[in-house]
């Protein structure tokens, strides 16, 4: 295939990328975006197979089967609640991909670069397997931690700070004789500047393992979408080494995506990007204030599961805030048949999702779809805040964070300033908890000593179960 | 245990403490209902009506005056509580900052006292509040009064005799009273304005359909129990300026301005009204407390150059029916909070109980003790943001041009140093980066997590660098690390896109 027929074949795949992006922007059109990506796909390794340059067909088809059939294994075993370990482990991938492309491509240099062209070269390579580590490991610690194979807690080196910084100067540094070396070889035949380059890709991998090791799980929807943002830099840094267009647009766009979720995600819990990246919730600024909101005045009414039935059979309008907590309990399908029954009832159900509520960005919506809840009964924050002054009931599961009214009343509080949902404005509160525990910020919440907030303790899935039998009988 | 409704002596008084309808309400309770003949006459409820109810009508006050529990709207005089039984309650408005004699009175006499007006401004305590109750039927009646005052429509109308405009109606300080009248005015069809200095209110008032008037002034106002607090004299003057121009453009002013404890803030002068086009009515709902309106006289109208200035101080008397009604409810609801007949008890324990009665047991015990202050301080939250909008300001003014220059130093030095062949690549990411950036901030947040596995699989693309490196030997570092990176790419690739496409078929309607 000549040279233009390629290019043209990735102008379209990139078109076609950029049209799966933007069908995502609502649920109809969601699947024929997908149907585009994957067409987008199929273009641009047609035509980069049927390139002049690539006749290794016979190790192609025997990396690439394989891979084929591993991803559409995890794809079809993978349980709803365990996709941000799946997304997880994909960055990694990724990173990895960046890491070897970027070996493969130093190893084997193009002869035609000369001079500053060379350089850049060189220096395109160093940072595309720079990010590309960071991903690496980043994301498999992430995928360890999320998977509960490493504790939730953040591991708080003492000055941390500094060892990052020092690691990041020393990768920076290492580029130095890197650069110098050109492309001179050893007696041994492997170039001079493969030294440096290993040394940097090690100090590269500590720094995503230690970065990431300083974030606590609930801080995980920004780490895991700031890890697909340097997925997307990873790529197109290789874009740069191979000066593949296609591979520059699609990092950008990955890049860009994941910067967005990131900056979405660190809105929603009022905290700088720095802040969460940089690990350990609260331990500045937040010693202060842990007096002033150590114990909320009033008491704690809990309730049986009789009351709760009671409740929602008179209620004419409901709201559901489901939390990272409902899908431990797995407590959603059950949750979906009560909806069902109340909804037949002609009971205004609704869910009310918090941007951070679960460990991925949107990962309750996914949660909720696959349990058949019907996407436009589920609503977002902003759309619902507004209501719930005129909701009889809200069923808070598994969530605490989100729901807490000290975010927005005690400026001293660790938490102040967060958007969150304010279900006390409602008739009746009902939340759904294990136990009288703080949450993911430690902060403990006045809601739950409110005179309109009822605690029914337990476990989730069984506490929705037996609403739902005492609701069909 | 019996509970007595005398017939109110004030002067003018046409409210009375219960209802036949909410006798019933205390027959529930499990007490006995006396009510004296006449009590409910001018409220339009008759002797009959009460005894349909199932109360006793008696003739003389007497008897009424001898029951367990007396239960009246208006502070009770002298000469009823000396006919009262030691040990009796009762219940009605005291004002006991006001009326300290009267309270040493009932002290002497031993009868327990419970101030309607001093149920203290709680949620709890809501269903009792006949400050409020009282409060809404008068922001009501304020508009009916202007309304009957004006000699034009309400509501704008195209007729075939001419246009008419719609009125123009300001009320002054929007508590349940101003609430109320927002509500009304806009009911009959006037265009309303509204001011307060407390900016929470501004949710409130536009929730009523009226347009907040806000001053370029940056004061809070709120102070204890959801009442206003004195403000500066910057502020003042900034607020005179502000009725000054409204003054000359509205039709119909209603002052609801009241700071417990103090006379009522003079807001209207003699300027402003003479400012007003003639045929406008001020209603100035603080008449009792020496008026917002500088020419007010309490209980009168004042003409003063075309301009009628009501200053009635008997609002809710004057929809009897309803405000009997409602009052009469707060009564019951207090009576049910206070244990019903068969557990009738003073518990001064109780926070709303304690802060309503101001004698008991032959002792005075208003003001109650102040509880400690909620450890939320509203002004510290105001500061912390004032500061906080301010430092974003700030860095937002000094930061953007300082990226900006870096930025336009690092493209000069890409400029200079660069070859063509990059920057022709570097064109494309900066664009790609644009156009990421604007589609993906169309995705639907309840798509995120498809958004983060489908951009995982695309950027699987990097498949296409390992292609690109397997096509040398077979034995060498290079294809075999290309073969590995396609590997890997492929599992992303097919993953990716396959359980993107597995979680978009759950989505249902």
């Amino acid at each position: 295939m000549s040279d233009s027929l390629v290019t043209v074949a990735y102008i379209a795949a990139s078109a076609l990328f950029i049209l799966s992006l933007g069908g995502l922007s609502n649920q109809e059109t969601a699947r024929r975006g997908n149907l585009y990506g994957i067409l987008g796909m199929v273009i641009a390794l047609v035509a980069t197979a049927a390139r002049a340059d690539v006749t290794g067909y016979g190790m192609l088809a025997v990396s690439i089967l394989p891979g084929a059939v591993i991803g559409a294994f995890l794809a079809s075993r993978v349980a709803m609640t365990s996709m941000p370990e799946l997304v997880a482990v994909l960055h990694s991938f990724v990173g990895l991909a960046a890491v070897l492309v970027g070996f493969a491509s130093y190893l084997g240099p193009d002869p035609g670069l000369h001079g500053v062209e060379a350089t850049i070269h060189q220096v395109e390579i160093y940072i595309g397997i720079f990010v590309g580590a960071i991903t690496f490991t980043g994301s498999i610690i992430a995928f360890g931690k999320l998977r509960g194979l490493i504790g939730g807690k953040p591991l708080l080196l003492p000055a941390r700070h500094g060892l990052n910084a020092g690691m990041v100067l020393g990768s920076v540094g290492l580029g130095v004789p890197f650069l110098s070396a050109g492309h001179e070889l050893t007696a041994a035949g492997l170039p001079v500047g493969l030294t440096p380059l290993l040394v940097m890709t090690a100090l590269a991998c500590l720094i995503g393992v230690h970065m990431v090791m300083a974030i606590g799980g609930a801080d995980m929807p920004v780490v895991v979408s700031m890890l697909n943002s340097y997925s997307g830099w990873a790529a197109a840094a290789a874009g740069f080494m191979l000066s593949n267009d296609l591979l520059i647009v699609t990092g950008a766009l990955v890049g860009s995506s994941g910067a967005i979720l990131s900056y979405v995600m660190c809105a929603a819990m009022n905290r700088s990007f720095i802040s969460v990246i940089l690990g350990g919730f609260g331990t500045d600024g937040g010693s202060s204030s842990s007096s002033s909101a150590a114990t909320p005045e009033g008491k704690v009414t809990s309730v049986e599961v009789a009351e709760v039935v009671e409740l929602l059979r008179d209620a004419a309008s409901v709201i559901i805030i489901p939390g990272y907590g409902m899908a431990v309990a797995q407590a959603q399908h059950s949750l979906s048949e009560v909806v069902k029954i109340l909804r037949k009832k002609g009971k205004n159900v609704r869910f009310a999702i918090h941007p951070v509520a679960g460990r991925l960005p949107g990962h309750m919506n996914v949660l909720l779809a696959e349990a058949n809840v019907p996407y436009d009964i589920v609503l977002e924050m902003d759309e619902i805040n507004e209501d719930f002054t005129d909701t009889d009931v809200v069923l808070v599961i598994g969530a605490n964070d989100i729901v807490n009214p000290s975010a927005l009343e005690d400026p001293g509080s660790p938490i102040a300033g967060m958007p969150v949902l304010e279900c006390w404005k409602a008739q009746k509160t009902i939340v759904m908890k294990r136990s009288m525990g703080t949450g993911y910020a430690g902060v403990e919440n006045p809601l739950f000593f409110k005179e309109n907030t009822d605690m029914l303790f337990g476990d989730a899935k069984k506490n929705v179960d037996a609403i739902l039998s005492s609701l069909r009988g | 245990m019996k509970v007595g409704i005398p017939k109110e002596t004030a002067q003018g008084e046409r409210r009375v403490a219960a209802t036949p309808d909410t006798a019933k309400r205390l027959q529930k309770l499990g007490f006995a209902v006396v009510v004296q003949s006449g009590a409910g006459a001018a409220a339009s409820f008759s002797d009959a009506a009460y005894r349909a109810a199932g109360c006793e009508v008696v003739e003389d006050a007497a008897t009424v005056w001898q029951c367990d529990v007396v239960a009246k709207v208006r502070p009770p005089v002298a000469e009823e509580i000396a006919a009262m039984r030691s040990g009796a309650t009762v219940i009605s408005f005291i004002y006991p900052a006001q009326n300290r004699e009267l309270l040493e009175l009932c002290a002497r006499h031993g009868v327990t006292t419970i101030a309607m007006d001093a149920v203290p401004r709680i949620t709890r305590a809501q269903k009792l509040d006949a400050l409020s109750s009282m409060a809404n039927i008068a922001g009501y009646r304020a508009v009916i009064e202007a309304a009957h005052q004006f000699g034009r429509f309400f509501t704008g109308q195209i007729t075939a005799a001419g246009k008419v405009p719609p009125a123009k109606v300001l009320v002054i300080g929007a508590g349940v009273a101003g609430l109320a009248a927002i509500g009304a005015a806009r009911g009959l069809g006037a265009v309303v304005r509204a001011f307060d200095t407390r900016p929470v209110v501004k949710e409130q008032v536009e929730s009523m359909g009226a347009e907040f008037l806000e001053l370029e002034f940056a004061e809070d106002g709120t102070g204890e129990g959801g009442y206003a607090k004195v403000m500066s004299p910057e502020f003042i003057a900034a607020e005179m300026a502000l009725f000054k121009a409204q003054a000359e453009e509205v039709d119909i002013i209603i002052t609801t301005a009241l700071i417990p404890g103090r006379p009522a803030p003079l807001l209207i002068k003699t300027e402003h009204v003479e400012g007003m086009r003639p045929g406008s009515v001020i209603i100035d709902m603080a008449a009792e407390q020496g008026g917002n309106c500088e020419l007010c006289r309490p209980g009168e109208i004042v003409d003063h150059g075309g301009v009628k200035i009501v200053g009635y101080t008997d609002l809710p008397s004057r929809l009897p029916a309803q405000a009997s009604q409602l009052y009469g409810t707060n009564v019951a609801h207090l009576l049910d909070d206070l244990g019903g007949a068969a557990n009738y008890k003073i518990d001064l324990e109780d926070e709303v109980v304690r802060g309503a009665t101001v004698v008991h047991a032959g002792e005075c015990i208003w003001p109650p003790p102040k509880k400690d202050p909620p450890p939320a301080p509203p002004p510290a939250a105001k500061a912390a943001l004032v500061v906080a909008g301010g430092h974003k300001k700030a860095e937002g003014g000094k930061s953007n041009p300082t990226w900006l220059a870096i930025a336009g130093l690092a493209l000069l030095a890409l400029g200079l140093g660069a070859p063509p062949s990059f920057l022709s690549h570097f064109t494309v990411f900066v664009l790609a980066i644009f156009v990421g950036w604007q589609v993906i901030w169309n995705v639907a947040p309840a798509l995120h997590t498809p958004l983060m596995s489908v951009t995982n699989a695309i950027s699987g693309i990097i498949i296409i660098g390992g292609m690109l490196q397997i096509s040398g030997p077979p034995s060498s570092a290079t294809v075999l690390l290309g073969a590995v990176a396609i590997l890997v790419a492929t599992i992303n690739i097919a993953g990716g896109f396959l359980v993107t496409q597995r979680m978009l078929q759950m989505f249902r309607r």
